[in-house]
């Protein structure tokens, strides 16, 4: 597989090797990446381009740890797509070809007085960085994190540990709360001053969050998972309509006022393949299945 | 004196239905008996004025005459001694507004076809020398350091013209492979990207480095790299950041810049989906809107990946279009269809965000602008409909603002381009140049091959006095 990947690239270009890939939940996967340019500028909020070899495609992942002096960086993603079941098979010690970055504009730190993050799915991965920048700043951090069951939980002991207090919810009950984010979100900004949300995770997940604190009125900060392809500006693929403007979520964001997103033009544009995307799978799967 | 020979040698090109069906190149290039029939036209000028239309001086006649007595290698000292990029010059030059546009020849109708001849020495090298790397000559190393950042084709002309000098070149790419906008937006049918790889190869040789994937604003600023080493630093970061029209329904799903069509297309291989991971609309009726060579290699690639029917939309006539005449001609033969006097109002989705037609205004033509070609007018009460599921918005670009934005001391003008002495390329910042279309805008390969030549001069100027 090394030995292919190197040919097509003809054995010159620089690749970036997996020097870690954990298995965190099904179909979750986190890579320790060396990438030293990358992990020495590294900020919470920022993501990479990830391209897999010469025929795979960029896709944006949001950075969820680095360490500059180990000159890695480290990315969680879910098998989604033909790229992320591509990038599920490799292993530590596998390379990639491409992983540029630190791309986006870093999350906005600073000491605003409680501040609660959500986190949605495996978006426990950004958060975490977020939350923790936010807590080493003097904040009290409230995080809540939503699984759709027990066995899509991890992290919970580290996000645990960057926040004064933890509420995690599942959504058939299967571990700890039953119910959806949002429901403690609602009781917390009911009972105590809140002076910043920050809500990561599906669109759904985000657009319900800032539903929830808007009749609040609390700054509410998403991060958008637009489509993208080169990720520094240049193809406006990724554009959104934020307070009525258009934003590249890549140059501009990826964060933005949630209250301003306009979410249904967002969830629209990440349907634009989905045509192309089954096809995609399945010819990918046709092949890899021949292959093993 | 000989008599003037007239007869141009038509180059041979793909029949057009053909064509319209492949992404391989549409002109086919000479063979050895026509390129020296077309050379021996040369009438050989003894005050060569061609040389004066080249932003690279190449010796023209010199090279040409080599043609013309078949003596190739040394057509390739020549041509390389000024240009390092022929195989791409030979192809995407605008020759007819340069070079041949000064041949005496020209006059009569009928310039030495110098583009054609250009290609056909950087092809015949490609194809006959085993080694296309530098010659051994390795220059006495200054022990300077420069910064390219950009390998388009302002970037590699200055990284090669500063390694040529003994200068220690680093260039910084921020896309996955080398070539700029030569890789990412020029099509394959056009310049076959193997010719941009063994020229970026060719510059690399001398002895350079290349970093890709390295987007400078985010690993380091202008300003770390000169803390950190470099001597200097010349920006060829392009005209990368697409304009829209802000007209209402312009992110409705299927509405692409060119930039991100041609990109999917070129730099991803979206045409060899789902071989390649990447995918595009293929769409069946598809706008294209503008009139320049980007307009017509989005709809020529539109076509290609299996559209329907292709429109060009431009809101002038085919006289004002800044597109090549050649590359106009060429999409008209492929089946492009042209709607002229044509401006879009809005743009109409159905219920689930996608683009399903564009409302238009008819125009015509007053009086000349400041750009010289007649002013574009509404024609008030014209709307009509035009049916379409892909749009291709290719109206222009900016730089784009990331170095402006992370440099201290760099001044921009309001269209976010880098203010820089027109003849050296130096910025109002120490130690800074800059070059190409992130100083004039969208503009040529060669001109910004130019500046690139030009910067390069001024650097290794501005370097000695260091020493």
């Amino acid at each position: 597989m090394l030995q292919l990947k190197l040919d097509v690239l003809g054995g010159k270009k620089q690749v970036y090797k997996i020097l870690l890939k954990q298995d965190l939940v099904p179909s979750v996967h986190l890579f320790k990446v060396e990438a030293p340019a990358v992990a020495k500028k590294a900020r919470p909020g920022q993501f990479i381009v990830v391209r897999i070899d010469e025929r795979g495609e960029r896709i944006p992942l949001t950075i969820a740890d680095w360490n500059g002096q180990e000159g890695s960086v480290t990315i969680i993603f879910m098998e989604v797509g033909t790229t992320t079941h591509r990038l599920g098979l490799l292993k530590t010690g596998d390379f990639v070809a491409d992983f540029v970055g630190p791309l986006g504009l870093p999350s906005h730190i600073d000491k605003f007085g409680t501040v609660v993050c959500v986190a949605g799915g495996f978006a426990v991965a950004p958060i975490m960085p977020i939350a923790r920048a936010l807590k080493r700043v003097g904040n009290k951090v409230i995080s809540i994190m939503g699984a759709r069951r027990k066995n899509l939980i991890f992290w919970e002991d580290e996000l645990r540990s960057v926040s004064d207090q933890l509420i995690v919810t599942t959504d058939d009950g299967s571990y700890a709360r039953k119910g959806l984010v949002t429901e403690p979100l609602k009781e917390i900004l009911e009972s105590e001053k809140i002076s910043r949300v920050v809500a990561i995770g599906p669109s759904i997940m985000m657009k319900f969050c800032a539903k929830t604190t808007e009749p609040f009125k609390v700054k509410t900060i998403v991060s958008l998972n637009s489509i993208m392809v080169d990720g520094t500006g240049m193809c406006g693929c990724c554009r959104v309509s934020v307070g009525g403007e258009t934003k590249f979520a890549c140059v501009d964001g990826p964060e933005f006022d949630g209250h301003r997103v306009d979410w249904d033009l967002l969830m629209a544009r990440q349907r634009i393949y989905l045509d192309e995307e089954k096809e995609s799978f399945e010819h990918w799967q046709a092949r890899h299945r021949k292959r093993s | 004196m000989a008599k003037l020979n007239l007869n141009r040698v038509q180059m041979p090109k793909q029949d057009p239905k053909e064509r319209a069906k492949n992404f391989d190149e549409v002109a086919l290039g000479y063979s050895m008996k026509q390129a020296r029939e077309e050379a021996s036209r040369c009438i050989q000028c003894k005050r060569p004025i061609c040389i004066e239309g080249c932003p690279v001086e190449i010796d023209i006649p010199g090279f040409i005459k080599a043609v013309c007595d078949g003596d190739m290698p040394e057509a390739v000292r020549i041509l390389k001694d000024k240009n390092s990029l022929p195989g791409i010059c030979g192809r995407v030059c605008p020759q007819e507004t340069q070079c041949e546009v000064k041949c005496i020849l020209a006059r009569k109708g009928a310039p030495i076809a110098i583009g054609r001849l250009e290609r056909f020495v950087a092809d015949w090298e490609r194809a006959n020398k085993e080694d296309l790397t530098a010659p051994a000559t390795i220059p006495k190393q200054t022990g300077k350091k420069v910064a390219v950042i950009g390998s388009g084709p302002a970037g590699l002309t200055a990284a090669a013209e500063l390694a040529k000098l003994g200068h220690s070149v680093t260039i910084f790419e921020a896309l996955h492979v080398a070539g700029g906008v030569l890789t990412y937006g020029i099509p394959e049918f056009r310049l076959p990207k193997d010719i941009v790889q063994a020229e970026v190869d060719y510059v690399v040789s001398m002895g350079l480095e290349l970093k890709l994937d390295s987007v400078i604003g985010k690993i380091a600023t202008v300003d770390e790299l000169l803390e950190n080493g470099y001597h200097a630093v010349f920006l060829g970061t392009g005209a990368g950041l697409p304009m829209f029209m802000n007209i209402p329904g312009e992110n409705l799903n299927g509405i692409y810049s060119a930039n991100e069509f041609l990109t999917r297309v070129n730099l991803m291989k979206a045409y060899l989906f789902p071989e390649y991971d990447t995918p595009v609309k293929k769409g069946k009726k598809v706008a294209v809107i503008g009139g320049g060579n980007v307009a017509m290699d989005s709809a020529r690639c539109a076509l290609r990946i299996g559209a329907a029917e292709v429109y060009i939309i431009y809101r002038r006539s085919v006289a004002e279009m800044p597109a090549r005449r050649e590359e106009v001609e060429n999409a008209q033969e492929e089946g492009i269809q042209f709607k002229l006097l044509t401006n879009p109002k809005r743009f109409l989705g159905n219920d689930q965000n996608w683009v399903v037609a564009m409302e238009c205004y008819r125009m015509e033509l007053g009086e000349p602008d400041e750009s010289g070609r007649r002013r574009p007018i509404v024609i008030p009460g014209s709307e009509f409909i035009i049916e379409a599921d892909v749009v291709i918005v290719a109206l222009g670009t900016r730089p784009n603002p990331l170095i402006a934005q992370t440099t201290k001391g760099l001044e921009t003008t309001k269209w976010g381009t880098v203010v820089a002495n027109e003849k050296t390329g130096k910025t109002v910042k120490k130690a800074v140049w800059a070059g190409g279309d992130v100083v004039t805008g969208a503009a040529t390969v060669i001109s910004a091959m130019g500046a690139g030549k030009q910067a390069a001069v001024a650097i290794d100027e501005y370097l000695k006095g260091l020493l």
